[in-house]
C-alpha cells in the first residue's frame, strides 16, 4: 500500500518537471511533437526504472558509510559518500549504453522507436536527479524501483501533455518575443498550477 | 563534431592582447546576445529550483562559474590527448570531480547552504551549459580563450537566475537577500496597512512564469525571434 502511495506521489505530486524542474532541457527541446515526446518519455521511464535500483545497490553496498563492512572489520569505518556523483553518473552512462545494446539485440522494433533518444538520456538531469533523491531519502530497494518508475512516468506525462498543447499552439498568434521558449515557460507554469491541485493527496 | 578540433587554425598572432576585442566578445556575447538560458535554452534544469531566495542562488551561481571555468580550462588543456570516441565520458569525469569538490567545500564550510541546495549542487554535472561549452568551445580552443568563454557563459547564466531569484524573493517573501522590504514599507503607512506576499512565487510555478516574462522582455529588446 505504501508503495502505491509512493508511486502516485512520484507521478503527480513530486513530479520531476513541475516540482523539481528536472529534465527541463529535453523537456523543452523535444516537446514539439507528441510522437517524439512519447519516444523520449518512454526511454526516460525505462532508464530511470533500471538505474535507480542499480544505483541503490551501489550506494548500499559500496558507497554508504560502513557499507564495505562485509569485507572485514578494517573496512567498517570507510565512508565513500563523496564519490557518489562520479559513481552515479558513471553507472548511468554505462547503463544507458548497456540498455541500448540489449534493446537493439532483443527488441529491434523498440530500438527503432527509441534509437536516437537513448544516448541523449545519459546527460538528462532527471535521471541523475532520480538517483540522488533516492540516496537522499533513504529508500529501500522496492521503493527505489517504484520511485524510478513513478518519476519517469510523471516526466512522460508532463512532456506528452506539453507537446500536445504546443502542437495546437502552432495555430495561434503569439507575440514575437514570446514565441518558442517564452510561451512554453508560461505554459509550463500554468500546467504546474494544475498539478498543484494534487498536493496534499495522501493515499 | 570531430570538425570542431579543426577550428584551432586561428592564425597565430605574435602576441594577442590580454583582453583583445575578440576576447572581450567571448565574455560579453553570452550576457545578452547569445545568453545561454534565454536564447540558447540550456541549463534551465537545475537552476530554477534554487531561485526562491537570493542567497542560495548566489551560491549556486558562484558554484556554476567555478565549475564551468575550471572544466573548460581542464578540457582545453587536455584537448589534444582526448580520443574523440570517449570524450563524453572524459568530460563527465572532469565535471563530476569538480562538482564533488564544490559539494565537499559547501559541506565543510557552509553546512546550512549545503542542506538547502541538497541534490541541486550534484545536478550541476548534468547542467547542459557545462557540457555544451566543453563540446562547442573548449575541445577546439586554447586554454585562456576557453576560460574567458566559460566565464562569459557562466555570467550570462548567473545574471538570469539572480534576476529570477530577485523577483521571486521580493514578491514571494517580501525580502531581498533575507532583508525584509515589505515590512518597513507597511509600517510606514500605519497598522492597518500591509503588503501581501504572493505565495505562488515561492512555488515552482512562480519560477516558470517569471522566467517566461524575463525571456519575453529580453527577446523583445534583442529582437530575437524563434521559429
Amino acid at each position: 500500500m505504501e508503495l502505491i502511495s509512493l508511486g502516485i506521489r512520484s507521478i503527480f505530486i513530486d513530479n520531476m518537471v513541475f516540482a523539481y524542474f528536472l529534465g527541463m532541457c529535453s523537456f523543452l527541446a523535444v516537446s514539439k511533437k507528441v510522437s517524439t515526446a512519447i519516444g523520449l518519455g518512454a526511454a526516460v521511464v525505462f532508464v530511470l526504472t533500471v538505474t535507480v535500483p542499480v544505483n541503490w545497490l551501489l550506494n548500499e553496498f559500496v558507497l554508504k558509510e560502513g557499507a564495505l563492512s562485509f569485507l572485514g572489520e578494517t573496512f567498517a569505518t570507510i565512508d565513500l559518500t563523496f564519490l557518489r556523483f562520479i559513481m552515479f553518473i558513471a553507472i548511468i552512462a554505462a547503463m544507458v549504453q548497456l540498455v541500448e545494446m540489449v534493446v537493439e539485440k532483443f527488441a529491434p522494433a523498440l530500438y527503432g522507436a527509441l534509437g536516437i533518444f537513448l544516448p541523449l538520456i545519459a546527460v538528462n538531469c532527471a535521471i541523475l536527479g532520480g538517483s540522488l533523491f533516492m540516496a537522499q531519502r533513504d529508500y529501500t530497494l522496492a521503493e527505489s524501483v517504484v520511485y524510478g518508475f513513478g518519476s519517469g512516468t510523471g516526466f512522460l506525462l508532463a512532456m506528452v501533455a506539453l507537446a500536445a498543447i504546443r502542437e495546437k499552439l502552432k495555430y495561434s498568434n503569439v507575440p514575437n518575443g514570446l514565441k518558442g521558449l517564452g510561451i512554453t515557460m508560461l505554459l509550463t507554469g500554468l500546467m504546474g498550477i494544475a498539478f498543484m491541485s494534487f498536493m496534499g493527496i495522501d493515499l | 563534431m570531430s570538425t570542431e578540433t579543426a577550428q584551432v587554425t586561428t592564425v597565430k598572432k605574435p602576441a594577442e592582447e590580454l583582453l583583445s576585442k575578440r576576447r572581450k566578445k567571448l565574455i560579453t556575447d553570452p550576457l545578452i546576445d547569445s545568453n545561454p538560458i534565454t536564447i540558447q535554452v540550456l541549463g534551465i534544469c537545475s537552476a530554477l529550483a534554487v531561485t526562491t531566495q537570493m542567497q542560495p542562488t548566489l551560491v549556486m551561481a558562484i558554484s556554476v562559474i567555478f565549475v564551468i571555468v575550471m572544466s573548460n580550462l581542464t578540457i582545453s588543456l587536455l584537448r589534444n590527448t582526448i580520443p574523440g570516441r570517449v570524450r563524453i565520458i572524459v568530460q563527465l569525469a572532469v565535471v563530476a570531480t569538480l562538482v564533488t569538490l564544490v559539494n565537499e567545500v559547501l559541506k565543510a564550510f557552509a553546512y546550512d547552504m549545503y542542506k538547502e541546495l541538497s541534490v541541486f549542487v550534484g545536478l550541476i554535472i548534468t547542467n547542459c551549459i557545462v557540457m555544451g561549452r566543453l563540446e562547442a568551445f573548449a575541445l577546439g580552443n586554447k586554454p585562456y580563450d576557453s576560460v574567458l568563454d566559460g566565464f562569459g557563459s557562466a555570467l550570462g547564466y548567473s545574471w538570469i537566475i539572480l534576476a529570477v531569484a530577485f523577483f521571486r524573493e521580493l514578491l514571494g517573501s517580501g525580502s531581498v537577500f533575507g532583508v525584509a522590504i515589505y515590512e518597513p514599507i507597511s509600517n510606514l503607512f500605519g497598522e492597518d496597512f500591509s503588503l501581501a506576499t504572493n505565495g505562488l512565487m515561492v512555488s515552482p510555478v512562480g519560477a516558470f512564469i517569471i522566467l517566461g516574462l524575463i525571456i519575453w522582455v529580453q527577446r523583445t529588446k534583442t529582437g530575437y525571434v524563434e521559429h
